[in-house]
């Protein structure tokens, strides 16, 4: 079953030619033909552009006669299956968002992460479902439907990049990309059980990254394992000169410096995020994984984040008011659906009306208000003063700890349709990944153990410095080492 | 947490998005309970404090001033709702 491997596994096993890309790409689609009817992780898939892909990879690989390949070889990524978030340009394949406004849109150019991935040597496959522009926590809101979590298929994924965890977890691809503009990385990575990984703000390119809030965006992976998570980073990171938000600054191999050793690292346990709201088996299972960091070796100290209460508020001016401005662009004239009018205006109106669902409407709506003449000072030039505050919090804490230990969300993953007629509900389950994001700092969830009835993944929260993804992999991948959370498969 | 009273007809002409009655009555609703959440921001003081508008401050980012490869106009115009002689087709603006 290729399709259940790591990367790292897979990678081995190609470099030492017992199998082949082709094989491992085909062991993905046949998994996709026999499940993906219950999840509907994935929009749709070009099986034959990634064969064409694998075939291209193998002969690489005969070329090669093995050399410079494996996880420890020069192209770890050769001839693996990866499948991209529905809000990343691939060219020559439908780019949709979720959206009816796309139409039927097809990518003119590749994003730069899809650049880098191909140059990796990975195949780039298929187009995972998400909450349209990626505004949800449950990926409900889609037009081409509802994605299932693997381990319950009547409970959401989470969202918006539910379709990218769903497809990892139910093994139907090796890892997969998403985006993360207040958790829609860490969260449906935590309620389907795999390694979600968003990256510092600028570390990695947004070029070819549909924009939902430009501040807050930024592009990440889901994966099996740390390992994973690093050897992927490694080949995402870095600056490129076609976003002017992608920082100059030089990624390091951060699968090299796996080391598992986390002796006298300082972990914060802010005190704020252990408090109403939260299940107690959530609790729990992160009170025992603090437990086993402590064995390790780190020190783990209470610490305050005073402004958490207010992130929320924050996150839902500030991402709102920076879609209204995105979003501006779908207008009906240079692509996707267009609603005829003689008059310029009708068309925007109704073309917007009738192209973008209800949660998006919501929230151009929100945004427009927040930004228009007579409330700008009081809600959006507000926002960002408390941003500031939030973000001094962060600042403040990493000088005395190296990171930050959180849940990932308060509970586990909720039932489809249980929140999606309550949008404050809604938006109050990111309560605990939005900071990250408006700090502009890194976090990851990695698998810290399940709920007894029924069986339900827990995500682990790590907050790191900007640019800290170093330590952050290097504590997932200890844990990792010592916890069998993250190997257990959802019963398809 | 008091919902606050939301214009959605005036702010869904800024948006430029055609709504129905019951979209209106039930965003009107929604977005009057959200912004009744949001007035919670009102609690803190933030006289001295300076707005962030980016987490990671990079000013005036500029790239040399070259020519470089860029989207053809065959590219540019292929998800075009209507074109003809290489040019989008959109409704009249000018009498």
């Amino acid at each position: 079953m290729l399709n259940q491997l790591t990367i790292s596994e897979l990678s081995a096993r190609l470099a030492r030619r017992e199998v082949s890309a082709r094989e491992a790409m085909q062991s993905c689609l046949e998994r996709i033909a026999r499940v993906d009817g219950k999840i509907h992780a994935f929009i749709s898939h070009d099986a034959e552009d990634a064969l064409a892909q694998a075939d291209a990879a193998d002969q690489w690989l005969a070329r090669q006669g093995g050399k410079n390949a494996g996880p420890d070889g020069g192209r770890p990524l050769l001839g693996i299956p990866i499948a991209i978030k529905d809000v990343l340009a691939v060219k020559n394949q439908p780019l949709n968002c979720g959206s009816k406004i796309l139409d039927h849109f097809i990518s003119p150019y590749d994003a730069t992460v899809v650049e880098k991935l191909r140059a990796a040597g990975v195949i780039v496959f298929g187009r995972l479902n998400m909450d349209e522009f990626a505004m949800g926590s449950s990926t409900e809101n889609s037009a081409f439907g509802v994605t299932h979590n693997p381990w319950d298929l009547a409970r959401i994924p989470g969202g918006s990049s539910g379709g990218s965890a769903a497809a990892v977890a139910a093994d139907e691809c090796l890892a997969a990309l998403g985006s993360d503009t207040g958790g829609s990385i860490r969260q449906p990575a935590a309620l389907c059980g795999c390694v979600g990984l968003k990256p510092t703000y600028g570390r990695v390119s947004r070029y070819g990254l549909v924009a939902f809030a430009s501040s807050l965006d930024q592009v990440g992976s889901f994966t099996k394992d740390a390992r994973d998570a690093a050897i992927l980073l490694g080949a995402l990171a870095g600056h490129d000169p076609r976003d002017s938000t992608s920082v100059p600054q030089p990624a390091p191999d951060y699968a090299a410096r796996l080391t598992g050793e986390i002796k006298g690292l300082k972990l914060g346990l802010p005190r704020e995020y252990l408090v109403g709201g939260l299940d107690a088996e959530v609790k729990a299972a992160v009170e025992a994984a603090v437990k086993k960091f402590q064995e390790l070796g780190a020190e783990v100290v209470e610490i305050s984040l005073p402004h958490t209460d207010y992130a929320v508020a924050v996150y839902y001016i500030v991402a709102t008011a920076e879609a209204s401005a995105n979003l501006a662009r779908f207008d009906g004239i240079r692509y996707g659906l267009r609603v005829d009018s003689v008059d310029p205006t009708e068309l925007y109106r109704r073309t917007r009306g009738a192209g973008f669902g209800a949660e998006v409407k919501r929230r151009i709506i929100l945004g427009a208000y927040v930004l228009s003449s007579g409330y700008y000072d009081a809600y959006y030039l507000r926002a960002q003063k408390v941003r500031t505050l939030i973000r001094g919090d962060f600042l403040k804490a990493f000088e005395s700890v190296d990171a930050i230990v959180t849940p990932t969300t308060p509970t586990a993953a909720f039932k489809v349709g249980e929140k999606s007629d309550d949008p404050l509900q809604m938006y109050l389950s990111d309560i605990f990944t939005i900071s990250c994001n408006l700090a502009g700092t890194c976090g990851l969830s990695v698998p810290c153990g399940f709920t007894r009835n029924p069986k339900l993944p827990i995500g682990l929260q790590l907050l790191g410095r900007p640019f800290g993804e170093e330590t952050l992999l290097n504590l997932a991948w200890a844990f990792e080492q010592n916890t069998a959370w993250h190997r257990e498969k959802p019963p398809l | 947490m008091a919902a606050v009273h939301f214009d959605i007809q005036y702010v869904a002409h800024l948006a430029r998005l055609a709504l129905s009655p019951d979209e209106e009555t039930k965003l009107a609703a929604q977005l009057g309970d959200i912004l009744g959440y949001i007035e919670k921001l009102k609690e803190l003081d933030v006289t001295h404090v300076e707005p962030t508008a980016h987490a990671v401050p990079r000013v005036n980012v500029t790239r040399p001033d070259e020519v470089g490869p860029s989207l053809a106009r065959a590219d540019a115009l292929r998800n075009a709702p209507a074109q003809a002689n290489g040019l989008f087709i959109v409704p009249k603006i000018v009498e």
